[in-house]
């Protein structure tokens, strides 16, 4: 699931939501998920309010809506599931319908922010809170190089695929194993050379 | 195992929240500490590792497929708080970019996986090292520790959900433990192989970063274990302990009990109405309880096969 996720990346269009500051994005969204999370189920205004802005955005910012509508089912099974659940439980019923719909729309709302922000604004916003600086730097450098070892699985997979006439049962983990030790170790070199290249450059 | 917003109230959240920034607090003070500066780009590539590592997915029994979490897995390759702040790093991620896990839910995600699994896990893996020395011990206590993390974390998630009202306790806690109990299998057959498929390849790399200098020290030790038993106490005990809890206590003592209950028309299910459910609770816990010795018995088998295998191919 996560691997389509990646392929499915969003790109940047020149819409009115892209151009807005991340700050101004993120602090808007952090305020209706404290709301959606904190507020009472019978304020039903405040809810539909976000629903209402939350598609207006949607709209302004030339998303597909198909887009939209396959990043939150691939996310949703979750919350669907739980839902269900809950609605087996004794105490109070109907509960679920509204965690059903608390969830979905905090979920539509960092999927929006999530594709119209580029990600190094979002990591500008969390320095200029005072986000530990080491943090930072692990996080900008894990979104960097996230990619780059995401496609090296997919090769490594790909070529012990093409290499693999059957597989039993016991193969089986021993590839997933081999594939996941290959790559710790292609990215603890890999981590080296980033050291030396980020020295060169003038790091620190 | 992510929380999504909106199913943990705002006490669970903050109490969670807090619980999280002291413990990533306490792995960035260490890590900036001790790790050399030619390490800190590590960090986050293991960080890319570990997201790359958890789209690979394994076969679990019944046709249903599980993934790494790989929290116990990084602690052992690098060091306890390394592995702290690579798994918030991995969280953090996952919930702005990809929107998996919610953002107010952050906190309890960090408290779960950062640092219930890696070093709950981390903790169980030492001390069966310590117990089973040699490099079949190591793989035992791998593969045990990768299990134990995973159930672990998946308690307090229910813990969480049920705590928040979200959940109940009574159908959250065998749902969540049994689904963990088999993929924890795997995770902790994965780890295993891995760490032994590491230590051949490059053993330099793991004796590099689990020197002196990243295995955990004392304070780490008491830091991390405190946050562990408060998570414990505050998430899990209330429900899991089957006397009345301190406020139920109070109340018999002083007799308000019943008037409490008088005021009240009688509640059309209350507590523990359904025999089945009360019952799964307790058959859940058993089957934990006996499902520990089991695995711990079957990653001993592991570590012997593998072991034994590695000195044949000498």
């Amino acid at each position: 699931m996560n691997f389509n996720l990646l392929t499915h990346q969003h790109r940047h269009t020149g819409s009115v939501i892209h151009h807005l500051p991340a700050g101004l994005k993120l602090g808007v969204a952090l305020i209706l998920i404290v709301g959606n999370v904190c507020f009472p189920l019978a304020w039903q205004a405040w809810f539909l309010g976000v629903a209402i802005l939350l598609i207006l955005v949607a709209a302004l910012s030339r998303i597909s809506p198909w887009f939209l509508l396959k990043r939150i089912l691939a996310l949703s099974p979750l919350v669907l599931g739980v839902a269900a659940v809950n609605a087996f439980q004794t105490t109070g019923q109907g509960h679920w319908l509204g965690v059903a719909e608390r969830s979905l729309l905090c979920l539509l709302t960092v999927t929006l922010v999530s594709n119209t922000t580029p990600f190094s604004g979002i990591l500008r916003v969390l320095q200029s809170v005072r986000v530990p600086n080491l943090l930072i730097t692990t996080i900008a450098l894990m979104h960097r190089y996230l990619f780059v070892l995401a496609e090296e699985a997919g090769r490594m997979h790909r070529a012990r695929a093409s290499r693999t006439f059957s597989h039993t049962r016991r193969f089986q983990w021993h590839t997933l194993s081999s594939v996941v030790s290959q790559l710790f170790i292609r990215a603890s070199e890999r981590a080296e050379r980033v050291y030396d290249a980020m020295c060169a450059r003038g790091w620190k | 195992m992510h929380i999504p917003d909106g199913f943990l109230d705002a006490k669970t959240a903050g109490v969670t929240a807090g619980l999280s920034a002291v413990g990533v607090a306490l792995a960035l003070r260490r890590v900036k500490h001790d790790l050399p500066p030619r390490k800190i780009p590590l960090l986050g590539l293991a960080a890319a590792f570990l997201f790359a590592a958890q789209m690979v997915n394994f076969p679990v029994a019944g046709g249903t497929s599980g993934h790494l979490v790989g929290g116990v897995l990084a602690a052992a390759l690098l060091g306890p708080s390394a592995a702290v702040v690579v798994v918030t790093t991995v969280l953090i991620v996952q919930c702005f970019l990809f929107s998996d896990g919610g953002v107010l839910a952050l906190g309890a995600n960090i408290f779960n996986m950062a640092i219930l699994n890696s070093f709950g896990g981390y903790a169980v893996y030492r001390l069966v090292c310590r117990c089973l020395p040699g490099e079949r011990g190591r793989l035992t206590a791998m593969a045990f520790a990768g299990w134990c993390a995973a159930v672990l974390a998946s308690i307090a998630c229910a813990g969480e959900l049920a705590w928040s009202g979200t959940v109940g306790w009574s159908v959250g806690f065998p749902a969540m433990a049994t689904v963990h109990m088999l993929i924890g299998i795997g995770e902790g057959i994965i780890s295993a192989l891995v760490l032994l498929a590491v230590r051949q390849t490059r053993p330099d790399l793991i004796s590099e970063n689990a020197s002196a200098a990243t295995t955990a020290r004392k304070g780490e030790w008491f830091g991390y274990g405190l946050l562990l038993v408060l998570g414990i106490a505050i998430f899990i005990a209330p429900f899991a302990c089957p006397w009345p809890d301190g406020l139920d206590a109070v109340a018999a003592k002083f007799g308000f009990e019943h008037k409490a209950l008088a005021g009240l028309p009688a509640a059309p299910a209350a507590g523990y109405q359904i025999p089945g459910i009360h019952w799964a609770v307790g058959a859940t816990a058993m089957a934990g309880a006996i499902g520990t010795l089991v695995v711990f018995g079957l990653a001993l088998l592991l570590g012997k096969i593998l072991v034994r295998k590695k000195s044949l191919d000498a």
